[in-house]
C-alpha cells in the first residue's frame, strides 16, 4: 500500500462487553470526518468490530493497529488468545464455541467471522494455538 | 417519516434522543442476535430488538440504523440509557412485541 496517512493504535481489554467496539467506533468517526464513502466507512466499521468483539470474547483482548491509506483501510488484529482450533469450521456461518454468558449477550450467532471476510476485501488469519492469532483486514478504496 | 416525526406520535416512551433526527426511516429491521445484525441490519432502519445492552449500541451506531426501538418493555439499566445518550443514538422504548412494534412502525411508513 501508500504511505498510511494515518496510523492509529488500539488496546482491547479483555472481557469487557461496556467498552468494547470502542476502536471500531473511533475508526468509524475517523474516516467519516476524513471524507471517506460511507460504504467504505460501514466495511471498515463492521469487519473490524467483529474481530474486536472476538478479541474480548475469545482472547483476552489484544492490540489493533490500523493504517488508514489513499487507497486502502488495513486493520491489524492480534492477541495472545488461545488461536483458532478450526479456522474451516470457524468461518461457516452459524458455527460458534461462544460461552452462554457471551450468547445470552446477543452474540455467538457464529457470524463473527464470515461477517469479516463479507466486509472486508481481504482477511489473512494466522493462527497458532496456546500462542495467538492475527488477523489483518484490508478494505480497499476502489 | 423521519426519527423525529416517529418521535413526536409520542407512541413510545422515549429513551434518549439522538443526533439523527432528520434521518428517513427506510424500514423496519428485527433482529436480536447483534452479529446478524451487524452485518445486516440496513442503515438508516429502525431496529426492533428485545436486546438491551450496550454492544446493541455499538451495532447500532456501527450500522448506523436510524434508531432503535426496544420491545416487550425490557428493563434499561443506566449504562445502557447513559451510553445512548454519549453516542447520540436516538432510543425508544415499547411494551409490545418486536413483531408488533415493526409493523406498527411499517405501517406509520405506509401512512
Amino acid at each position: 500500500m501508500s504511505e498510511a496517512l494515518l496510523s492509529l493504535h488500539y488496546h482491547v481489554s479483555p472481557d469487557d462487553f461496556q467498552t468494547a467496539g470502542e476502536a471500531s467506533s473511533d475508526v468509524k468517526n475517523k474516516l467519516k470526518k476524513m471524507g471517506f464513502p460511507p460504504e467504505i466507512v460501514r466495511k471498515v466499521a463492521i469487519s473490524m468490530y467483529e474481530g474486536e468483539i472476538n478479541m474480548v470474547i475469545h482472547a483476552y483482548g489484544g492490540e489493533i493497529t490500523v493504517d488508514i491509506g489513499m487507497d486502502e483501510v488495513r486493520a491489524v488484529l492480534k492477541d495472545k488468545g488461545p488461536g483458532i482450533q478450526d479456522i474451516g469450521k470457524a468461518m461457516e456461518a452459524g458455527y460458534s464455541t461462544a460461552s452462554e454468558k457471551v450468547r445470552s449477550m446477543g452474540f455467538g450467532a457464529g457470524m463473527g467471522l464470515p461477517n469479516m471476510k463479507k466486509y472486508s476485501d481481504e482477511m489473512k488469519i494466522d493462527t497458532e494455538i496456546g500462542v495467538g492469532t492475527t488477523v489483518t483486514l484490508v478494505v480497499r478504496l476502489a | 417519516m423521519t426519527v423525529k416525526e416517529l418521535l413526536e406520535k409520542k407512541i413510545y416512551e422515549e429513551v434518549s434522543v439522538g443526533d439523527g433526527l432528520s434521518t428517513e426511516i427506510s424500514k423496519p429491521y428485527c433482529c436480536d442476535l447483534l452479529s446478524i445484525a451487524m452485518g445486516k441490519a440496513p442503515a438508516g432502519s429502525c431496529w426492533v430488538t428485545v436486546m438491551a445492552n450496550v454492544n446493541t449500541l455499538a451495532v447500532a451506531s456501527l450500522t448506523e440504523v436510524a434508531c432503535v426501538i426496544v420491545a416487550e418493555g425490557m428493563q434499561l439499566e443506566e449504562s445502557f440509557v447513559s451510553k445512548a445518550v454519549q453516542q447520540g443514538i436516538t432510543v425508544l422504548r415499547s411494551s409490545q412485541p418486536v413483531f408488533d412494534t415493526a409493523y406498527a412502525v411499517q405501517k406509520l411508513l405506509e401512512e
